[in-house]
C-alpha cells in the first residue's frame, strides 16, 4: 500500500490507545442540554423559542442568522428553561438555549427515503441546510455553504476527512468502523450536490482496520477511492489533506474550491446521510472522552448540548485531579476552566490531562534553532513572525506569513524554548485585522 | 462546579525538547574529542578545558546576577561555550589563556547582546579570535605540544625522508615536524623556499599514513580538533538525536572537498584524491563544520539559507588556507558567515505553501 503525505509537520505520540477500539456507546438521555447559538463559523443563530416553550427532539429552536450560519434544533424533548449566556465549548461564553428534559425524548416526525440518492441536488442541499449541519471536525463551517460554490468554480473532487491526526481523538475512527456504508452514502450525496466526479476518503496509517473496511466498501466503485496517508500532523488540515491526496495546492489566502475540491469530515458525511435520508437534524454526535486520568475512556454518541461534566461522570470520573480539560484535540483544542461547557457540533473530543501532564515550562529566549521553520506545514517563518509581532512590526510579520498561518501548533510543539508561538501569532492576526478595519 | 483547571493556549502537547536538552546533548557529543585529547596530549588538556568551562559558567552567572535576570547556567549553554573555546587552544597553553578567552566569549560575545539567542556571532569563536589577535604566538605555535604517542609531532608521514632531512636540512626538518599539518601545507605553498623538498613534503602530506594519523588524532593541533574519528562520533550522535541538521556540515565539507581537489595542489603535483581528504581531516574543519558552524543562533533559519551559509564557509576556509596569511581559516570563515546570517535569512525567506510566483 502506498501512503501519501504533505511536506512539513510533526509526529506527536498519538495517545489514541485510551479510547481506540472502544465501540460507540449511546449516552443516556441528559437531564438538561445547552444549545449554543454559536456552534459554527458565521453569524450566530437566532432563537425562535422563549422560556417556558415545550419542544420536541429535532424541533428547530433557532434560525440561521445569515447566509453563513445554521439553524439549531432541540436535542432532547422538554421545556425551554433559560435563554442566556452559557459557557461555550471553545472557552468563554455565548448565547445559548437551555432545555430541561421531560424524560421522554419525543421526536418530531422523520421520514425514510430509501431512494434518497435519487433526490435532486437542490432537495439534498435543502435538507442539509435545514438539518443545521456544520463541519464536525472542529472548524464548524456551515456545510451547505461549502456545497454552494460559485458557478465559475466547478468542483471535481470531494474528499472525506477521516485523517483524525489530532492525538487522543478516536471518534472519527470508530464512526468509520461502525457506520462505513452510511459514510459512503454521505460521500455520494456530497458528490451529487456538487456534481463532482471523484470521491476520496483520506485515512491515516494508524487506522489500518478503517482503511481495509473502506477499501472493501469501495471495491466496486470506480469513482470512489481510499487514500491511505502517512502518519503526520496536521494532515487533517484542509490544505494539507488536499495536497496529500491530489497534489493540488490551494492558493495562499484561497479556499479549496479554487482547486476544485471540497473537504468534509467523515462525521459530517454521516450527519449528511441522516439529514438527507431521514430529514434528521444534527442533534447528536460521537465524541471521544479520553485521557490518562479518565477511569473508562469511551467514544460516546451524545446529544448536542450535553454538559461535559455528565460525560465524564458516565466514564466513571477521573483517577486523579484534572489538570487540564481540553475541548477538541490537544494540538488545537481549547483548555476549559471547568466542565460546565456543553458538547457542540464541532466537539470531536474531550481530553482530560493530569496536573503533571498539564505542567508547562516558562518561555525563554528564541535560540533561532529553526525547528519551527522545518516543521511548518505552510512553509512559514514562525519564530521570525513572533519576533516581529513582539516588536509590533506587522509588515515583517506579514512577510513571514502571518495571514497564511493555520495555527496548527506544530511550531510550538517542537520549540525548545517553549515559546507560545501560536498565541503570539494569534495576537498578530488580531492586530492585523484591527489595523485593516481601521483603514477601511 | 467551582474547580478551575489550567487554561493555556494550544498546543497542549510538547515533544519535550528543551534548551538544556539541546545544549547538554552537544556537550555529550564533544566528550569523545576530549578523551582523545587526553590520550594524545595528556591530562593537561582536561584541566585547561575545565578551566575554560568553569570561567565561562562563572562569568555568565556573575553577569546574570549583576543584570538581575534569572541565572540560567544550568542550561548548559555556557558550559558549551567554555568547552568549545578550550578546544580551540593548544594543550601547551598557559592556564590563564582559556580563562581569559572564556570570560571574553561570554561577556563580550554573548551577555552584552542580551544573552542566549541574541549573540550575532558564535561566542566561542569570537573568544578564539580575541586570543589569536592578542597572543598570536601562543595561539599559532609557540606552545604546541607533541603528542605523547608520536615522535613526529605533526603527524606527517615523512618516515622515508625524515632522517635524510635531519642531516641535510635540519631547519626544514624542525619546521616540518614542529608544526601542525596545515602549517606545513602553508610553508610548502611557496616552492622557492624549500624547492628541493617541497614535492617530497607534499607527498608526505597526502600520504595515507598521514591521513591515518589525522583520522585518529595523532597530530599537532588544538585540544579538541585533532581526532576526526572522535568528532565524527559526536557528529553522528547529534545527527541521530536531530540536534543538528545535515545541510550545514554536508555542504561545508563538500565545498572544501571540491575546491581543494581542484586548487589544493602545488606546482606540478597534479590532482590527487587524498589531498581533499587531507584538507577535510586537518585543522579545525571537522570541529567547525559539525559543532560551530551549526550553532543555532548564528546560522540561517531557512533551508536554502543554510546551504548558502555552508558554501560560504567552505569557500572562505579554502581561500584562507590556500592563499591567506593564516594556515587555518575555519574560525574566521564561520565568524564572517555568522555576520551574514540575518541578510541570508531575509534574502531566502520561504514562500508560503500555495503562494504563487509573482
Amino acid at each position: 500500500m502506498r501512503f501519501k503525505t504533505f511536506p512539513g509537520g510533526v509526529h506527536p505520540h498519538d495517545h489514541k490507545h485510551f479510547s481506540a477500539s472502544a465501540p460507540v456507546e449511546e449516552f443516556p438521555l441528559p437531564k438538561r442540554v445547552v444549545i449554543s447559538m454559536s456552534q459554527h463559523i458565521g453569524a450566530p443563530s437566532q432563537p425562535l423559542v422563549k422560556v417556558g416553550d415545550e419542544v420536541k427532539t429535532g424541533q428547530k429552536i433557532a434560525d440561521a442568522g445569515g447566509f453563513v450560519s445554521i439553524p439549531q434544533h432541540a436535542s432532547i424533548s422538554g421545556k425551554v428553561t433559560k435563554i442566556d449566556m452559557f459557557p461555550h465549548p471553545a472557552g468563554a461564553s455565548a448565547m445559548a438555549i437551555e432545555i430541561t428534559t421531560d424524560g421522554e425524548d419525543k421526536w418530531v416526525d422523520l421520514v425514510d427515503d430509501e431512494n434518497f440518492l435519487q433526490l435532486s441536488p437542490q432537495e439534498m442541499k435543502k435538507r442539509i441546510g435545514e438539518a443545521g449541519i456544520c463541519g464536525m471536525g472542529g472548524a464548524g463551517f456551515p456545510t451547505f455553504v461549502k456545497l454552494s460554490p460559485p458557478e465559475d468554480k466547478p468542483i471535481d473532487t470531494v474528499i472525506l476527512n477521516g485523517v483524525e491526526c489530532e492525538p487522543y481523538l478516536t471518534s472519527d475512527h470508530q464512526l468509520m468502523l461502525e457506520k462505513g456504508p452510511e459514510i459512503v452514502s454521505g460521500l455520494k450525496i456530497l458528490m451529487k450536490t456538487l456534481s463532482a466526479k471523484r470521491g476520496m476518503i483520506g485515512i491515516e496509517a494508524n487506522k489500518p482496520d478503517a482503511i481495509a473496511l473502506m477499501k472493501k466498501l469501495l471495491a466496486s466503485e470506480k469513482d470512489l477511492s481510499v487514500v491511505p496517508l502517512k502518519l503526520r500532523y496536521p494532515q487533517g488540515a484542509e490544505k494539507q489533506l488536499i495536497y496529500a491526496a491530489t497534489r493540488r495546492k490551494v492558493p495562499a489566502g484561497g479556499l479549496p474550491m479554487a482547486v476544485g475540491v471540497v473537504v468534509q469530515n467523515v462525521g459530517t458525511a454521516y450527519a449528511i446521510y441522516e439529514a438527507v435520508r431521514f430529514k434528521k437534524p444534527l442533534v447528536d454526535r460521537v465524541i471521544a472522552v479520553t485521557g490518562s486520568i479518565v477511569a473508562n475512556p469511551k467514544n460516546l454518541r451524545a446529544r448536542i448540548g450535553t454538559p461535559f461534566a455528565d460525560l465524564v461522570e458516565h466514564c466513571g470520573g477521573t483517577n486523579a485531579p484534572i489538570g487540564k480539560a481540553i475541548s477538541g484535540g490537544p494540538m488545537m483544542g481549547f483548555a476549559l476552566p471547568s466542565l460546565e461547557a456543553p458538547v457542540g457540533k464541532g466537539s470531536s473530543g474531550l481530553v482530560l490531562m493530569s496536573q503533571k501532564e498539564a505542567g508547562s515550562i516558562e518561555e525563554r529566549n528564541c535560540l533561532r534553532c529553526a525547528r519551527c521553520v522545518d516543521v511548518c506545514p505552510m512553509n512559514l517563518m514562525p519564530s521570525m513572525m513572533v519576533q516581529a509581532v513582539k516588536a509590533d512590526d506587522l509588515t515583517l510579520a506579514l512577510r513571514c506569513g502571518l495571514e497564511d498561518c493555520i495555527k496548527c501548533g506544530s511550531c510550538a510543539y517542537v520549540c525548545p524554548a517553549h515559546i507560545r508561538l501560536v498565541q503570539w501569532i494569534d495576537r498578530g492576526k488580531i492586530r492585523h485585522a484591527a489595523a485593516q478595519r481601521g483603514q477601511k | 462546579m467551582t474547580e478551575k483547571y489550567k487554561v493555556s493556549p494550544a498546543p497542549h502537547l510538547h515533544d519535550r525538547t528543551s534548551i538544556p536538552s539541546v545544549m547538554w546533548n552537544v556537550v555529550i557529543a564533544l566528550i569523545p574529542a576530549l578523551v582523545f585529547a587526553v590520550y594524545y596530549f595528556g591530562l593537561r588538556s582536561l584541566w585547561l578545558t575545565l578551566l575554560g568551562v568553569v570561567s565561562a559558567v562563572a562569568t555568565e552567572a556573575l553577569i546574570q546576577w549583576f543584570r538581575k535576570v534569572p541565572i540560567t547556567v544550568t542550561d548548559g549553554s555556557a558550559v558549551l561555550t567554555g568547552m568549545l573555546l578550550s578546544y580551540n587552544i593548544s594543550a601547551g597553553s598557559p592556564w590563564w589563556l582559556p580563562v581569559v578567552g572564556s570570560v571574553f566569549a561570554i561577556a563580550i560575545g554573548k551577555q552584552v547582546f542580551g544573552g542566549l539567542g541574541n549573540n550575532p556571532v558564535n561566542p566561542a569563536l569570537l573568544g578564539r579570535a580575541f586570543l589569536l589577535a592578542s597572543w598570536p604566538s601562543l595561539m599559532t605555535g609557540s606552545c604546541w605540544v607533541k603528542t605523547s604517542k608520536s615522535a613526529v609531532m605533526s603527524g606527517i608521514n615523512l618516515d622515508a625522508i625524515a632522517s635524510n632531512l635531519q642531516t641535510v636540512a635540519p631547519k626544514v626538518h624542525n619546521l616540518v615536524t614542529g608544526a601542525t599539518p596545515l602549517k606545513v601545507a602553508q610553508l610548502i605553498r611557496d616552492p622557492n623556499i624549500y624547492p628541493e623538498f617541497s614535492q617530497k613534503i607534499f607527498n608526505g602530506l597526502i600520504d595515507l599514513g598521514t591521513l591515518k594519523n589525522l583520522f585518529w588524532g595523532n597530530v599537532g593541533g588544538c585540544i579538541g580538533e585533532i581526532s576526526v574519528f572522535a568528532l565524527l562520533l559526536g557528529a553522528v550522535y547529534l545527527l541521530w538525536r536531530k540536534i543538528i541538521e545535515w545541510r550545514i556540515p554536508f555542504f561545508y565539507l563538500l565545498t572544501v572537498f571540491v575546491l581543494t581537489f581542484f586548487f589544493g595542489g602545488i606546482k606540478g603535483s597534479g590532482y590527487s584524491l587524498t589531498l581533499p581528504f587531507f584538507h577535510l581531516f586537518a585543522g579545525g574543519l571537522m570541529l567547525g563544520a559539525f559543532f560551530m558552524a551549526t550553532d543555532y543562533t548564528t546560522t540561517p533559519m531557512t533551508k536554502p539559507g543554510r546551504i548558502i551559509y555552508a558554501v560560504g564557509c567552505g569557500v572562505l576556509t579554502v581561500i584562507i588556507r590556500l592563499v591567506g596569511g593564516y594556515p587555518e581559516g575555519v574560525s574566521y570563515s564561520i565568524l564572517f558567515m555568522n555576520v551574514m546570517t540575518p541578510l541570508i535569512d531575509m534574502l531566502t525567506m520561504p514562500k508560503a505553501f500555495g503562494k504563487v510566483k509573482k
